[in-house]
């Protein structure tokens, strides 16, 4: 949401907005009624070999370990974007993910992101051809950042996703974690971040190692201090666990969209029942 | 009914023709302009930068037949932006068929993220192509340059200012943002394309 707007809540079936549809989202900005741009809820799979990884338990749909039926289903609930993060080891098994690639992009009516082993333009070609909207990039976009440059220019900033994994060390500062988090830089979260969107990332999509698997709330610090201070949006990942969580990050650490995994494959939290409690506490949602 | 994806160097084509098959459409994508005349309905999609995609069109002599199509031809992002007058990327003179100026956001404060991507509003909703759709209903877009409002507007959209976020005039539609992308009210926003 931007400055200037006072949140008015949602149309009613009696108030000003009569006609729109119940539940959208307004705001006052100098006197004058607008509409803004929704926060984003963004469930994450991860994928091995063409499935998903953790191990979920749906009886609303017949495979869990099927990212394509997986995705469908968060799609319907009202998902706003997914990300599939494939952690394939091998490079042989490329091929199965741009199967899968194109299987989501003919089947899934919302964008989506695919990340993980993601490394020179040829891997992004691949991977939008087959449908994706949005590729991410980490460990190679650290290693060369030119990368970076490189994607933006040929596909466009509008689908390079900057993932980061950082972590507070005990000097209080941010650190850049590479490798899935395994090895450690001694650049700073903030400084890459930046960088990166000068270089020409569209979005970035921040995980807190720290916080990550917790279900403890989100890193609120360095998520507020990358969302103010960037000009592109920051997808906050790691540590949201409940309601309350994601109200936090949005509200407090100003994030655009907020990601996470477990807590919706395991249905401790269900996307619909979280996005009207956002709505609820003036965090605007799309309600579809 | 046969339907003609404009093939061209732009993202996102084929996430349209996906979208399309799901409501049951069968389309081609084809640079071909004989092809592209002879179908019974247009659709021009896109992601990418508008200089380079005009010179693309422009090398292929697609430019002059997109503007004499008098089919139903329904633009989507880029491509919406391509059937202005000009566009500030890149200073580009475009296709002249909607007479407007794609201009870039320039936010006020640092909280206006550019581009803008999610979901917003559409509103004050006009013509068949939003047959159904109701007032205020969620679109997907990702844009970072826009078309303010004007005589040709037939949908609006709140992003630092109201801005143009469908035009038509005569045969020709333009939409900002991604119906392929837009979950079911993009679907049905296809569909009325579809029977215009």
């Amino acid at each position: 949401m931007g400055p200037f707007i006072t949140p008015i809540g949602q149309a009613t079936e009696n108030n000003r907005w009569a006609g729109y549809k119940p539940g959208i989202w307004a705001g006052l900005n100098n006197n004058k009624l607008i509409f803004v741009l929704t926060k984003r809820i963004i469930p994450c799979l991860d994928i091995r070999d063409g499935r998903t990884v953790k191990g979920v338990n749906f009886e609303d749909i017949r495979d869990a370990g099927d990212p394509v039926e997986l995705g469908s289903f968060y799609a319907r609930q009202g998902a706003d974007e997914l990300v599939f993060l494939d952690i394939t080891a091998t490079h042989e098994k490329r091929k199965t993910l741009h199967e899968l690639v194109n299987r989501i992009a003919h089947q899934i009516n919302i964008p989506f992101t695919v990340g993980g082993g993601i490394s020179s333009p040829q891997d992004v070609s691949i991977l939008l051809q087959n449908g994706a909207d949005k590729i991410s990039v980490n460990t190679a976009a650290f290693e060369r950042p030119e990368l970076v440059t490189q994607l933006a220019r040929e596909f466009g900033s509008q689908c390079v996703v900057l993932a980061i994994d950082t972590k507070r060390e005990a000097d209080g500062q941010w650190y850049v974690y590479l490798n899935g988090g395994r090895k450690k830089t001694g650049m700073s979260c903030y400084e890459w971040a930046s960088r990166a969107v000068d270089l020409g990332a569209g979005e970035i999509l921040l995980t807190s190692m720290n916080h990550d698997g917790t279900k403890s709330g989100f890193a609120i610090d360095i998520t507020r201090k990358l969302a103010l201070g960037l000009p592109v949006p920051v997808i906050a990942s790691g540590g949201g666990g409940n309601l309350s969580h994601f109200e936090e990050v949005f509200e407090q650490g100003k994030a655009d969209a907020a990601l996470a995994a477990s807590i919706f494959h395991f249905k401790e939290v269900a996307i619909p029942e979280l996005k009207r409690y956002l709505q609820d506490r003036n965090i605007p949602m799309r309600l579809p | 009914m046969n339907l003609t994806i404009i093939k061209y160097n732009a993202g996102n084509i084929q996430s349209v023709l996906y979208a399309l098959e799901r409501i049951g459409a069968a389309a081609v994508v084809s640079d071909d302009p004989q092809l592209i005349a002879s179908s019974d309905k247009v659709i021009f999609p896109g992601v990418g930068e508008a200089s380079s995609a005009m010179t693309y069109l422009r090398e292929r002599n697609l430019d002059r037949l997109l503007k004499d199509l008098s089919q139903p031809v329904l633009g989507i992002c880029l491509g919406m932006q391509l059937m202005c007058a000009r566009s500030e990327e890149n200073d580009t003179n475009c296709l002249g068929i909607f007479d407007e100026e794609v201009k870039k956001f320039t936010p006020g404060t640092k909280e206006w993220k550019v581009p803008q991507i999610g979901w917003n509003n559409i509103h004050h909703l006009k013509t068949g192509l939003f047959r159904n759709v109701q007032e205020g209903s969620f679109c997907y877009f990702v844009h970072g340059y826009a078309v303010s409002l004007g005589s040709h507007t037939i949908a609006e959209t709140d992003y630092i200012l109201p801005y143009s976020s469908a035009l038509n005039r005569k045969n020709f539609y333009g939409v900002q943002f991604h119906p392929e992308k837009s979950a079911v009210v993009g679907e049905q926003i296809l569909k009325n394309f579809l029977s215009i």
